[in-house]
């Protein structure tokens, strides 16, 4: 078993979503360096433990955060800017993770009605992460 | 070979962690249910942190190894010198944070 080969260049589906694959990935690492430096810059530095610096970074969300009580912090994040970075990790994230799903049943089930009704299923998966996290992002 | 693995199933675990988080964020928000609760003691737990920061730091550094060698394909034939500098940034980034994880909960912080 190897990794499947590197699509033609073209304008092709595969081709769209192996790009997209790497582009994605390098926008999330950017999007966390920016999200550590703004909660470092924001007082994480002296708060924060690190597993709540992660949660910060990648939601700053109060209803992703339980055990983590930084009354500073909330009002810095809660603000549009920090929404639509949400928005914006939540949606590379998913999207990269969901195609690389789609990668595996590709590569482990064969062309048959299987294959055809997890692809399906993977599209409502796809939606469904989308809606519910935007919608708990937009209603905070 | 054992990168493409480990690739592939770091990048299972993060699809599992990263659903049941925006389950738990939706749970706690829309239900106020105990299932939010539950899953957030879950993967707040020291033990389950461990292991993510293994699967997300590896997963990401092999993919930035990926994109670069894709994006320069004459780099390729350095790539076992790649797979070594990816590990050689691996090791301090893992243990500079598991080791601050530690040392705070010991130090009941």
């Amino acid at each position: 078993m190897s990794s499947r080969p590197v699509p033609q260049i073209g304008f092709s589906f595969e081709y769209l979503m192996w790009i997209f694959t790497r582009i994605s990935g390098a926008i999330l690492i950017l999007l966390a360096i920016v999200g550590i430096a703004a909660a470092f810059w924001m007082g994480a530095r002296t708060q924060l433990d690190v597993g709540a610096l992660m949660r910060w970074t990648f939601f700053p969300n109060s209803y992703h955060v339980v055990n983590t009580n930084i009354p500073d912090v909330v009002p810095l994040w809660a603000n549009a800017y920090w929404q639509i970075m949400q928005m914006l990790i939540i949606f590379f994230a998913v999207t990269h993770g969901v195609n690389g799903l789609r990668m595996v049943i590709e590569d482990y089930i064969g062309a048959n009605r299987l294959r055809i009704f997890l692809r399906g299923l993977l599209f409502l998966f796809w939606m469904f992460m989308l809606i519910v996290a935007y919608f708990v992002i937009l209603t905070v | 070979m054992l990168a493409w693995a480990l690739h592939r199933i770091s990048g299972l675990a993060i699809i599992i962690f990263v659903s049941t988080h925006v389950l738990a964020s939706f749970f706690q928000h829309q239900l106020g249910s105990d299932w939010g609760t539950t899953i957030n003691i879950i993967y707040e737990s020291i033990y389950f942190q461990v292991f993510i920061y293994f699967v997300v730091i590896f997963h990401t550094l092999n993919g930035l190894r990926i994109v670069i060698l894709d994006t320069w394909p004459g780099l390729l034939e350095y790539q076992r010198e790649a797979t070594w500098l990816q590990w050689l940034i691996f090791i301090p980034l893992y243990g500079l944070t598991i080791f601050l994880m530690i040392s705070r909960a010991v130090s009941g912080g």
